[in-house]
């Protein structure tokens, strides 16, 4: 039997909350930015590709919310900092080992790039849209010109913010439920079924709805794979990575995570667009909602229950 | 720095000088202690252990620190510069050691080896006052000095090192 007793004020999370550093604006923003992620990708990908009329929705609809939730993102971020008046040294320093700094600079690309597109897209919204001014005039058709650039920007710069928000965390080998390099794909894939899962709500037309959720059920089940995976590789990993795993097989976070994200947010979301595919009639915003909700769950109950793993000694 | 378990009682004069000299804020420490309790009775052995950041060679928080507040000076005492620091907490959730800690001001703040009193060729507090002398503190590149003496001596190990961070503080016993 080994007992560790704390006798001065020693901090870790089952003395003192302040070593469970992050509150929910990180996985919030884990969320928003993945979502945001996946959007911009769905949308670049089918640009090029010359699908912007038959996927009208995904290339020039959804992406309005891209910006929209990269600023919100970037809020909880600041919210997050505790030396605020200090986030400009962000950006006056480049850090390669660092996966926040490579986020922070690729924040500071993705999102000017995503404003654009909405700008260019702008009367797909508003009709009787009208620049005023020479020089945004002269932007938007500079721009035009060179919206296939701007896709492939968009594109690549979107999977960096999709698996950086993973890499974030694995990058972190103190916390043993987070060091597996598995989170940034599994990440890239729920942000784009958040994304794809956003399209599904804003489309009208039935055919474009089809092809999402055809795309969400692909990427539910990439992300069910990459689950189990994760789970195989803890399970054969040390000791550390065991008692991880142990958290959501029979341990504190189980449940929440069993029901929340696999269960609501994955297998019956899944399972309503299969019987839509068939033809049955289920009301789109259902699954939709569900795989949105899911994604947010995943990215909180990792978060929180990272915090909680940690080294033995 | 070596810590001598086989001497110290756990009296945490060390967290107490270590609070006073760096005017440590009231619920936060830069270095505590940690007792050990192995086996059942009869058979039981207890370790009582000063620890504190282990300002190891390949510090996980130097490397994932995004704007170079933290960083290992010539030394090797891994230090947060406060002006550049933004309190984004990654280095805190880096650390397997837990030896960080969010300052109320914002920055992170964590053990310096009292650098400001090393450099004018004085010990850390936490040695300074050590009544049992279980402390030694001492460039371990200097084979003459106080940690490196002890160490050449005694039995030592470090602390998970199997965390791959090269850790600096060693706990003979």
């Amino acid at each position: 039997m080994k007992e560790e007793l704390i006798v001065s004020g020693r901090m870790n999370d089952l003395v003192d909350p302040n070593l469970h550093i992050w509150h929910w604006p990180i996985p919030l923003y884990l969320f928003l930015g993945g979502m945001a992620a996946g959007i911009l990708c769905l949308a670049a990908l089918y640009y090029m590709q010359g699908k912007e009329d038959k996927y009208r929705t995904a290339v020039r609809i959804t992406p309005f919310l891209a910006p929209l939730l990269l600023v919100l993102g970037l809020l909880a971020l600041f919210i997050d900092l505790r030396h605020k008046l200090y986030f400009w040294q962000l950006y006056t320093n480049i850090k390669f080992q660092s996966p926040m700094s490579w986020g922070a600079w690729t924040l500071m690309v993705i999102t000017p790039v995503s404003f654009i597109w909405c700008a260019l897209n702008i009367k797909e919204l508003f009709p009787k849209w009208d620049w005023k001014f020479r020089w945004l005039k002269f932007l938007d058709e500079f721009f035009t010109k060179y919206k296939k650039a701007l896709a492939w920007v968009m594109l690549i710069f979107g999977i960096i913010l999709g698996i950086y928000t993973g890499i974030l965390l694995s990058a972190f080998n103190a916390r043993p439920l987070w060091n597996t390099s598995i989170l940034g794909p599994l990440f890239l894939a729920s942000g784009i079924s958040a994304g794809a899962a956003a399209t599904l709500i804003l489309s009208k037309n039935s055919e474009e709805r089809t092809h999402f959720a055809r795309i969400d059920l692909v990427f539910l089940g990439v992300e069910l794979f990459l689950i189990i995976h994760m789970f195989m590789g803890f399970l054969a990993s040390t000791q550390v990575q065991i008692d991880a795993a142990r958290m959501f097989l029979g341990g504190e976070f189980t449940t929440s995570f069993w029901i929340f994200v696999v269960f609501m947010g994955m297998i019956i979301p899944a399972l309503l667009e299969i019987m839509e595919l068939r033809k049955y009639h289920i009301p789109a915003v259902i699954p939709a909602l569900l795989v949105i909700f899911g994604s947010l769950m995943l990215r909180f109950i990792i978060v929180h229950a990272g915090q909680a793993s940690r080294w033995l000694y | 720095m070596a810590v001598n378990t086989r001497k110290c009682v756990g009296c945490s004069d060390c967290v107490v000088a270590c609070q006073t000299e760096n005017s440590v804020p009231i619920g936060f420490c830069r270095d505590w202690i940690v007792e050990v309790n192995n086996g059942t009775y009869p058979q039981i052995t207890t370790e009582i252990r000063s620890e504190r950041c282990n300002h190891c060679d390949n510090a996980p928080c130097v490397r994932c620190c995004p704007t170079g507040a933290s960083h290992i000076i010539a030394g090797g005492i891994v230090l947060v510069k406060k002006t550049e620091c933004i309190g984004c907490g990654a280095c805190i959730a880096s650390c397997p050691y837990d030896a960080r800690y969010p300052h109320p001001s914002g920055y992170v703040d964590k053990c310096t080896f009292c650098e400001h009193r090393i450099k004018n060729g004085m010990l850390p507090a936490c040695v300074e006052v050590c009544p049992t002398k279980c402390l030694y503190f001492g460039d371990l590149d200097d084979p003459n000095s106080d940690a490196s003496v002890v160490l050449k001596k005694n039995r030592y190990k470090t602390l998970i090192p199997e965390a791959g961070t090269v850790p600096q503080l060693y706990f003979i016993y």
